[in-house]
C-alpha cells in the first residue's frame, strides 16, 4: 500500500513533466535560429488533440499495431518509476534493478518495432532496421556505462550506483551517456526528429502509420524517455545523494535542463551525420564508456 | 603535479583516438598539434623548478608541434588543393577500436614494466606505448601523404613522451637533436609532399605503386 | 684531431660545395675531400690513435676496422661521379654534391660516435641527408622511392630512438647517472634492468635494421637503389648500411655485457638467415638489374649479420665481409648505372646484349656478379667462408647450411639476370641510345679499381687490416 501510495505521485510528475523536455529543446533551436518557436508547452497541446482524435487502422494491421506502442509505453513508465529520484530515493529499490531498467527499455524499443511491421509495409520495416542496428551500438554504450557505475560504487541497485558522482571518469561518462541520450531518443546528428524525407528518416518512419491516441501514447513515452536519460546521465555526474534535499532536487532540475539544453543546442549547431559515420559516433561513446569502466576498475583499486 | 600530468596524458590519448576516428584532414591535424602542445607543456610540470633548457624545450615543442608543422601542413594542403577527406585502408571503427585495444593494452604491458618509484604512478609509460601505436596504424591505415605525415608524428610524439622519463638524466644534446631532427625531418617531407603532388596531380599514396616486383 | 678532421672536412667541404658557382667545377670537389679524407683514414688505420675511455667520438678498433672501407669506396665513387655528372651536366648538382659531402662527414661520424644520442643523430642526419641524393634523378618514379625511403626509414629511425631511450632508462633504473656512452652502458653491465635491455634491444634491432635494410624490414632499398644513381647507391649499400651494422654491433656489446649475449646472437642469427632467404627468393623472381642489386645488398646484410652472431671468428669474418661486400657492390653499381644509361632501360623485357653495346662495363658487370655471389679468388668468397667456418666451428650446422643454399639460389638469381641482358642482340632502339654513351676511362676505371680492390683483398689481405680486425674482434670479445 506504502508503495503504490509512494508510486502514484512519481507517476504524476513523470507524466506531467515529461512532454517539457522537447518543448524546451525546440525553444532551444529557435531562439538559435533567431526565431521565436512554437510554446514550450506545444507537446501537451498536440497530445490533448491527438488523444481526442479518431484511429486509422489498416486492413491488414493485427491487433499488435496498437499493443506495441502500448506495451512501449508502459515498460517506458516501468523503466522510469525504477530511476530513483534524487532525495527521494528509489521507489521500489532492489538488488539488479539496473539490470531490469536497461530490459524494460530493450522491451520498449520491441514494441515500436513490433507495432511498425505490423503494418507490412517495407518502407516501416527499413525504419525498424535502422533504428535497431543503431540501438545494439548505443545500448552496448549504455550497458557498459552501467558497468561502469556499478563497479566504482560496488553495488548493482539504481539507488546506490547514482548516489555518489561518478568520480574521476566522470567527465567520461558524461560524453558517452550524452552521446547514447542523443541516439537512443533519435535527435541529431544521428535522427532528425523534423524530417520527412524518406531517405533520411528513422524513427520517424516507424511511427507513419500510427494515428489519434496510439501516436499520442508514442510521443509521450519517446518523452519520458528522453526525460530518463537526461536524469541516468544528471544523477551519474552529480553527488545528489551527498547534497541536501533542496538543493539536491534543485541541482537535479538544473542538470536536466542543462542537458535537454546541450541537446537543444546539439541540434542546431550540428549536422546530421551521414548513415556509414553514425557506427563510428557509437564507438567512441562506447569506447569512452569502456574507459570509464576501466578507471573505475583500475584506478579504484 | 602527477595528477596534473596524468590528466595531461590522459588527454593525449584521447586525442590518439580522435586521431583515428578523425574523417577531416583538418581535424587531424589539429588532433596532432594539440597533442603537440599538450605534451611540450609537459616538461614544465614534470621538471621543478623549470630551468631555462626546460623552458626552452617546451617553447620549441609547443612552437614546433603546435604550430610550425600544423601551419606548414595546412599551407601544403591548400596550395595543393588536396581534398578534406581522409581515405582509409583501414577503416574508421577497426582503427577505432585497435587504438582502443592498443591503449588497454598499453596499460596493461606498462603495468608488468619495472619503472622507478618517482614513476610508477604515472602515465608517461603507457601514454607513449599508445601513441606509438595509433601513429602505426596511421601510418599503415591512411593513404593520404599528408595523414601518414600526422601518423608519423603522433609516433614521434609517443617517442617524445618517453624521453620525458629521461629529462632529467639525458643532456640538452639529445633533447634538442630530437627536436631539430623532427622539425627538419618533417620539412622535408612536406617538400616531398609538394613535388609528389606536382609529379602526381594527387597526394594518394595509393598511386605510388609502379615500384614494385 | 685527426678523428675530428674526418668529420669536420667533409661538412666544410659540403659547405663549400653548397657556395661553389660553377656547375663544372663543383664535382671536383668530391674526389678532393674523398682524397683528404681517405688520406686521413688510411693514416688513422696504420697509426691507430688513443680512443680515450668515456669520449663521445673516438676513433676506436671498430671505427678503425670499418671506416677505411668506406672511405676507400667514397674516394673511388667521388672519381666515378666527376665524369658521372659530366653525363648529367644538364642538371644542376649543387645539392648533389652537398648532400654527398654531407654524407660521408655524417658517416664519419656515426662510425667514431660513442654515445648512443649521438650515434642516434648522426644516422638519423645521414638519413635526411641521402635524401636530395634519392631524388637527384627527379622523375615520378624517384619521387615515390624518396618517398617510401623516407617514411620507411623515418619510422625505423624513430623506433631505434625509442629503444635508445630504453636502454637509457635500463641503465638510469639499475641506478646510472644517465652516462649514454656505451663505454659506460658496458661498465654498468648486469646493472641495466633486464627488461628495459629487451626492450632496447629489439626496438635498436628493427630501428638501425631498418637502415641497414635486413629484411622484413627492406621493402625501401630495391626502390631507392633502382631509382637513385648508381654512385648514390654504392655509398648507401657500401656506406650507410654499415654505420647501421656498427650501431648494431656496439649495442650488442651493451646487451651482451648485460649477460643477454646468448638472446641477442639467437636474433641476430635468425634475422641474418631470413634476410638472406627472402633476398634469394627475390633475386629469383626480379626482372630489373638495378632492384637486383639491392636485393643482393639485403644478402649481404644478412651475412653480416649472421656474422655478428657467430663469437669472434664470425665477428672477424663479419668485418672482413663488411670491406669485401662495399668494395665490390661499389664496383657493381657504378657499372650498371653505365649500362642503365646506356640501354635506357633496366629490366631483362627492354635491355639485352649490353656486352655488343658497353663491352668494358659490361665486362666489370659480369665480373662484378661472380665476386658478389662469392667465386673465388675474390674477397667475398674468402670472407664468407669464414662466415661458414665460424659457423660450423660454434656448432650451428643448420645455420650454414641453410646460408649456403641461400648463396646458391642467389647465385642462380643473379646470373639468370645478369646473363639475360649482357647476351643477345641489343634492340635497334637501344643501339642508337647506346651511341650517345661513350664509354670514357672516368666511367670504366673507378669499378675496375674497385675490382681489383676486391680481388687484392681476396688473394692478398694486407696485414695492417687483419689487425685492424682482429683488434676490433678483441674488443667485442675479450681474449680469456
Amino acid at each position: 500500500m506504502t508503495l503504490i501510495l509512494d508510486l502514484l505521485p512519481r507517476f504524476a510528475l513523470w507524466f506531467v513533466l515529461a512532454p517539457l523536455l522537447p518543448g524546451i529543446i525546440n525553444k532551444v533551436k529557435a531562439w538559435v535560429a533567431g526565431r521565436r518557436g512554437p510554446p514550450v508547452l506545444q507537446l501537451y497541446y498536440d497530445l490533448a488533440r491527438l488523444w481526442r482524435k479518431g484511429v486509422v487502422l489498416s486492413t491488414l494491421a493485427s491487433p499488435g499495431f496498437v499493443f506495441g506502442p502500448a506495451v512501449a509505453w508502459v515498460a517506458v513508465m516501468g523503466a522510469a518509476l525504477l530511476l530513483p529520484l534524487g532525495p527521494a530515493g528509489g521507489a521500489p529499490g532492489f538488488r539488479g534493478d539496473m539490470l531490469v531498467l536497461i530490459y524494460l527499455l530493450a522491451l520498449a524499443r520491441f514494441g515500436t518495432a513490433w507495432a511498425a511491421m505490423e503494418t507490412g509495409s517495407a518502407f516501416e520495416g527499413m525504419g525498424v532496421a535502422r533504428e535497431v542496428s543503431y540501438a545494439v551500438l548505443a545500448e552496448a554504450a549504455l550497458i557498459t556505462a552501467m558497468l561502469a557505475l556499478c563497479v566504482q560504487t560496488g553495488s548493482t541497485s539504481l539507488a546506490a550506483m547514482l548516489a555518489p558522482a561518478a568520480g574521476a571518469d566522470a567527465a567520461l561518462l558524461a560524453a558517452g551517456l550524452f552521446v547514447v541520450l542523443l541516439a537512443e531518443n533519435c535527435r541529431v546528428p544521428f535522427d532528425d526528429p523534423n524530417t520527412h524525407l524518406e531517405l533520411t528518416m528513422i524513427h520517424e518512419v516507424m511511427v507513419l502509420d500510427h494515428s489519434g491516441p496510439p501516436l499520442a501514447v508514442i510521443l509521450h513515452g519517446a518523452s519520458v524517455k528522453l526525460l530518463l536519460f537526461a536524469l541516468l546521465l544528471t544523477e551519474a555526474v552529480l553527488p545528489v545523494g551527498k547534497l541536501a534535499p533542496g538543493v539536491a532536487a534543485a541541482a537535479l532540475a538544473g542538470g536536466v535542463l542543462a542537458v535537454t539544453v546541450g541537446a537543444g543546442l546539439v541540434e542546431s549547431l550540428l549536422a546530421r551525420l551521414a548513415f556509414r559515420r553514425v557506427p563510428l559516433l557509437l564507438t567512441t561513446a562506447f569506447l569512452l564508456c569502456l574507459f570509464a569502466l576501466l578507471m573505475a576498475w583500475k584506478g579504484g583499486a | 603535479m602527477n595528477e596534473t600530468t596524468n590528466l595531461l596524458i590522459g588527454i593525449a590519448m584521447g586525442l590518439n583516438l580522435l586521431a583515428l576516428g578523425s574523417s577531416r584532414l583538418p581535424t587531424l591535424i589539429l588532433a596532432m598539434s594539440a597533442q603537440g602542445v599538450v605534451l611540450g607543456l609537459m616538461p614544465l610540470l614534470i621538471v621543478e623548478p623549470p630551468d631555462w633548457r626546460v623552458l626552452l624545450v617546451a617553447v620549441a615543442t609547443v612552437a614546433g608541434k603546435g604550430l610550425v608543422i600544423p601551419h606548414l601542413l595546412r599551407r601544403a594542403m591548400r596550395t595543393a588543393h588536396i581534398d578534406r577527406e581522409v581515405e582509409p585502408f583501414i577503416g574508421f571503427v577497426p582503427s577505432l577500436l585497435l587504438g582502443a585495444g592498443g591503449t588497454i593494452a598499453a596499460v596493461a604491458v606498462a603495468r608488468t614494466l619495472p619503472l622507478l618509484p618517482e614513476h610508477s604512478g604515472s602515465l608517461l609509460v603507457p601514454g607513449s606505448l599508445a601513441s606509438v601505436l595509433t601513429g602505426f596504424v596511421l601510418l599503415i591505415g591512411r593513404a593520404k601523404a599528408i595523414s601518414q605525415v600526422c601518423g608519423y608524428l603522433i609516433l614521434e610524439n609517443g617517442i617524445y613522451l618517453f624521453g620525458l622519463l629521461l629529462i632529467h638524466s639525458t643532456p640538452l644534446l639529445v633533447e634538442s637533436g630530437i627536436l631539430l631532427d623532427v622539425t627538419v625531418g618533417v620539412f622535408i617531407i612536406g617538400i616531398i609532399v609538394d613535388r609528389i603532388q606536382r609529379a602526381f596531380d594527387s597526394l594518394d599514396t595509393r598511386k605510388l605503386t609502379a615500384l614494385r616486383e | 684531431m685527426k678523428e675530428l678532421s674526418l668529420i669536420i672536412v667533409p661538412l666544410v667541404g659540403a659547405m663549400l660545395a653548397a657556395a661553389w658557382p660553377g656547375n663544372r667545377t663543383r664535382p671536383w670537389l668530391l674526389p678532393l675531400v674523398g682524397l683528404i679524407h681517405a688520406a686521413l683514414s688510411c693514416w688513422l688505420l696504420a697509426a691507430p690513435p688513443a680512443a680515450p675511455l668515456g669520449a663521445w667520438l673516438a676513433f676506436d678498433a671498430l671505427t678503425r676496422a670499418v671506416l677505411p672501407a668506406v672511405s676507400l669506396l667514397f674516394l673511388v665513387c667521388a672519381l666515378y661521379g666527376v665524369s658521372y655528372l659530366r653525363v648529367r651536366g644538364e642538371r644542376s648538382n649543387r645539392v648533389f654534391v652537398t648532400a654527398l659531402l654531407a654524407v660521408l662527414g655524417l658517416l664519419s661520424a656515426g662510425h667514431q660516435a660513442r654515445h648512443l644520442g649521438l650515434l642516434w643523430i648522426a644516422t638519423e642526419a645521414v638519413t635526411l641527408a641521402a635524401v636530395p641524393l634519392l631524388h637527384f634523378n627527379g622523375t615520378p618514379r624517384a619521387f615515390e622511392a624518396t618517398w617510401k625511403y623516407l617514411l620507411i626509414g623515418g619510422t625505423g629511425i624513430a623506433l631505434s630512438l625509442l629503444g635508445s631511450f630504453c636502454l637509457g632508462y635500463a641503465s638510469l633504473h639499475g641506478g646510472g647517472v644517465g652516462d649514454l656512452t656505451f663505454t659506460a652502458l658496458i661498465a654498468q653491465g648486469r646493472g641495466l634492468s633486464r627488461p628495459w635491455v629487451l626492450a632496447a634491444w629489439v626496438l635498436l634491432l628493427v630501428g638501425y635494421g631498418t637502415k641497414m635494410g635486413l629484411a622484413p624490414m627492406h621493402t625501401w632499398k630495391p626502390d631507392a637503389y633502382g631509382e637513385a644513381p648508381g654512385i648514390v647507391g654504392a655509398i648507401l649499400a657500401g656506406g650507410v648500411t654499415t654505420v647501421a651494422f656498427t650501431a648494431i654491433l656496439r649495442v650488442r656489446a651493451v646487451v651482451s655485457a648485460a649477460g643477454e649475449a646468448a638472446m641477442a646472437d639467437r636474433t641476430l642469427l635468425a634475422l641474418g638467415l631470413f634476410s638472406m632467404l627472402v633476398a634469394a627468393l627475390m633475386l629469383l623472381g626480379t626482372r630489373d638489374f638495378k632492384r637486383m642489386l639491392a636485393y643482393s645488398s639485403v644478402e649481404h646484410m644478412g651475412i653480416l649479420t649472421i656474422g655478428a652472431a657467430l663469437g669472434a671468428a664470425g665477428f672477424w669474418a663479419a668485418m672482413f665481409h663488411v670491406w669485401a661486400n662495399s668494395l665490390t657492390k661499389g664496383a657493381l653499381f657504378m657499372s650498371a648505372g653505365n649500362l642503365r644509361r646506356a640501354a635506357g632501360g633496366r629490366t631483362t623485357d627492354e635491355v639485352c646484349g649490353m656486352a655488343l653495346l658497353t663491352p668494358r662495363s659490361a665486362a666489370i658487370f659480369v665480373t662484378g656478379m661472380f665476386a658478389v655471389t662469392a667465386c673465388p679468388p675474390f674477397g667475398p668468397f674468402f670472407s664468407e667462408l669464414r662466415v661458414v667456418r665460424a659457423a660450423f666451428e660454434t656448432g650451428h650446422g643448420a645455420a650454414a647450411t641453410m646460408f649456403l643454399t641461400c648463396l646458391l639460389f642467389a647465385f642462380f638469381g643473379l646470373t639468370r639476370l645478369v646473363f639475360a641482358i649482357v647476351d643477345g642482340r641489343p634492340r635497334r632502339t637501344a643501339r642508337t641510345a647506346g651511341h650517345h654513351f661513350p664509354e670514357t676511362m672516368g666511367l670504366v676505371l673507378p669499378p675496375l679499381a674497385l675490382l681489383g680492390c676486391s680481388l687484392w683483398l681476396g688473394l692478398w689481405t694486407p696485414g695492417v687490416l687483419r689487425d685492424a680486425w682482429t683488434a676490433a674482434a678483441s674488443q667485442f670479445f675479450p681474449v680469456k
